[in-house]
This record gives structure tokens, C-alpha cells and sequence, in this order.
């Protein structure tokens, strides 16, 4: 076992995602003995809670739906009051290789945050018209916040450590996309630094992505109004962490 | 007639408003802004007058478009102020429920590992520890 003070929270949002929990929690599990994992249900219908479970996860039951920004606080706030050092963010579906995350928390030793970006096997996400936009566009803008070079900003396969947890229970954003740019903005305005490591990502197992010409163009117009206010929001009120 | 009209929707105005006070279903941030609101029409109504000088003093032609675009401007005042309440009531519920989360799930640890420390069933377990420390815990933490 690790020592106390280095312990690693593995975050697992997951809503209605039954089919596929369990199969990411045993995968994590039997990987690696020396992190926690926890479940966070973000108010699902289905018995995603109990898959979980049953799986070997702690689980963190919400009692509505209240998206990833919202089932992500609630895992930082309990890596917080539970003294974790560290946090990463798998996602439910299994797009997340559970092989990547020594990999991601790596990626802590130079930076605040660290990004898992989905370079290699960009098959299923390498997007056309205006969700590709909407990417690339993302990425650059926060690259030259952040000061440094990013590539996929979305992703929300991303490592925080305790500066940044500490950051994130102040203050981490449930609006449409604030999960994953809103978020790294308030951090970067915090002080806090960030770093990408490439990783990659896998297909589905079950469920469908969500991807159509006019949903992508509202995932484009949305991505740029939440930046925008992201950016406009500067420094103030995001000027908390000091340590 | 018509002032008398005024006067009327002016004291209605201000019962609902002190009656619902009264009955603690409005609370007193909220009423302040509508108790102003109920003075002035009732102001406005005892002394026309006072609203054809104002509209004279700004330039309004007509008296009545200058109540309209007063009513405008408060009404998008107050439907503003009602969004940014729930905002912030909205974001209080989450904090809550968050909360709920861990603290259930904290809870249904230590009821677990309560029951596999003593080697008791999980049902009922107030039933069979009268004397164990945590029911003596449980009772002063009521009592302080």
C-alpha cells in the first residue's frame, strides 16, 4: 500500500451507465491495488449504482442528475475532505484505457492539472465541420492561456493534484462545456499549471455518441460562448489558491 | 373614478403583500422591493399631480406612458433579481446535494463497518446495544 499522503483517487462519473461501469471499475481494479476508486451516480435511472458496487467501487449516489460538472465537484470535494493528493477523472464508458493512467498522473510531476489528449487513435474523433472547428478553436485559445501547447481541451480524461483539487471544490462549473473548458480556465486564471499527455482513446462499448451537423454547430456556438464568458470572467473571483 | 381606482389597486397592492408577510410566505428581502412598490402607486394615486409635474419635469407627453415605461423598466428589474435568486438557490441545492452523496455514503460505511467490528447483523442494531458506547455517544449528542 502507498504511503497515506500519496494517495490517488480514481474518479468515475457515470450516469445510466450500467452496461459499462462495471467493466471499467473491475478493469481499473485489477490493474492497480494502490488506488481508490470511486463512483460518483450522477442521479441515474437505470442500476448503475449497484453495478458499481458490486464491482468493487465506492459509490456516491446523487440524488438528481446534475451532469459531469456536478458528479466531478462532488468527487473532488471527497478527495478533499479525504485527503487524497491526488485525483484523476475516468470516464464510465470505457473510452477511458484504464492503461493510460499512470501515464496521465505522470504528467502531475511537471504541472498542476494534467490532460490525457486523445492524439493516437483519433478514428472516432477526428470530427468533420463544425465540431472539428469548434476544437481546434478551443485548443488554440486555451493553449495561449494556458501558455503552453494543448491539444485536446475536452477531454475530460484529466489528473488533478492537490493545489488543483483544493481549486476545484472552490469552484468547478456544471454549465454545458464548463466541465472541461470553464474549468482548466479557472484554474489557469488560479495560478495553477497545466500539461498534456497524449493518450488514446478507445470506441464505445455500449451507447451511441451524440454527433449530428446541427448538433455540432450548437456544440460549436456554445463552446465559443462558454469560453468567452470563461475568459471574460478573468481573474477575479478565482484568485483563491495560494499553497 | 379613477382615482379612486388607484387607490383601491394601491391598498390591495399592500394587503397582499403585508398579509403574506405576515404569514411568512414572502420573505423580507423580496417584500421590501414590492412594499416600495405599493407605496408609490399609492402615492401616485392620492396626488395626481405629482405625476404631471414628473412627466412635465421629463419631458413625457402623455402621463400614462411615463407609468408604463416605469412599470417596464421595475418588472425587468424584478424578473432579473428573481433569476439571479434561483441561480444562487439553484447552486445551493447542489452544494446540498453533493453533500448528501458523501455524507450517505460515509454513513453506510460506518454502519457497515460498525456491524462487521461487533459481529452483529445489520438489522436493527439500536435494539440489541442499550449499553454500547455509541448509543451513550448518540444520547449526549442529542441532549448538547
Amino acid at each position: 500500500m502507498p504511503e497515506h499522503s500519496e494517495r490517488t483517487l480514481i474518479i468515475v462519473p457515470a450516469w445510466n451507465e450500467s452496461r459499462n461501469v462495471g467493466n471499467t471499475v473491475r478493469e481499473i481494479l485489477d490493474q492497480f491495488m494502490e488506488y481508490d476508486v470511486v463512483v460518483v451516480d450522477d442521479g441515474s435511472t437505470d442500476d448503475t449504482a449497484r453495478v458499481a458496487r458490486e464491482a468493487g467501487a465506492r459509490v456516491l449516489v446523487l440524488p438528481f442528475n446534475m451532469g459531469v460538472g456536478g458528479a466531478m465537484r462532488t468527487g473532488f470535494t471527497y478527495a478533499h475532505r479525504h485527503g487524497y493528493q491526488r485525483a484523476i477523472q475516468v470516464d464510465a464508458d470505457g473510452q477511458h484505457n484504464p492503461r493510460d493512467i499512470p501515464a496521465v498522473l505522470a504528467g502531475l510531476e511537471r504541472a498542476d492539472i494534467s490532460i490525457g489528449a486523445r492524439f493516437a487513435d483519433v478514428g472516432d474523433y477526428e470530427a468533420k465541420g463544425p465540431r472539428r472547428w469548434a476544437m481546434v478553436f478551443l485548443a488554440n485559445v486555451l493553449s495561449r492561456v494556458a501558455k503552453t501547447r494543448l491539444t485536446d481541451v475536452t477531454s475530460g480524461f484529466r489528473a488533478a493534484n492537490r493545489r488543483a483539487i483544493d481549486q476545484y471544490v472552490h469552484y468547478y462549473p456544471a454549465e454545458y462545456l464548463g466541465d472541461t473548458v470553464d474549468s482548466l480556465v479557472s484554474a489557469i486564471h488560479s495560478g495553477l499549471s497545466v500539461t498534456q499527455v497524449p493518450v488514446a482513446m478507445r470506441p464505445r462499448v455500449h451507447g451511441k455518441p451524440s454527433q449530428n451537423p446541427i448538433g455540432s454547430t450548437i456544440y460549436l456556438l456554445r463552446s465559443v460562448f462558454a469560453l468567452s464568458l470563461a475568459l471574460m470572467r478573468g481573474r477575479r473571483g478565482s484568485t483563491e489558491v495560494s499553497a | 373614478m379613477i382615482v379612486i381606482a388607484g387607490i383601491g389597486l394601491a391598498l390591495l397592492v399592500l394587503t397582499i403583500i403585508i398579509s403574506l408577510l405576515l404569514r411568512r410566505r414572502l420573505r423580507e428581502k423580496y417584500a421590501t422591493l414590492w412594499l416600495l412598490i405599493g407605496i408609490v402607486i399609492l402615492v401616485l394615486a392620492i396626488f395626481p399631480g405629482l405625476l404631471l409635474g414628473l412627466s412635465n419635469a421629463l419631458g413625457v407627453a402623455v402621463p400614462s406612458n411615463l407609468i408604463f415605461a416605469l412599470a417596464l423598466v421595475l418588472l425587468v428589474g424584478v424578473a432579473l433579481h428573481l433569476s439571479w435568486e434561483l441561480s444562487q438557490a439553484e447552486d445551493e441545492v447542489r452544494r446540498v446535494a453533493e453533500d448528501v452523496a458523501i455524507v450517505r455514503t460515509e454513513v453506510d460505511e460506518l454502519r457497515q463497518a460498525m456491524g462487521t467490528d461487533t459481529g452483529r447483523q445489520d438489522p436493527a442494531p439500536s435494539a440489541d446495544i442499550p449499553t454500547a458506547d455509541t448509543d451513550t455517544a448518540g444520547r449526549t449528542d442529542d441532549e448538547s
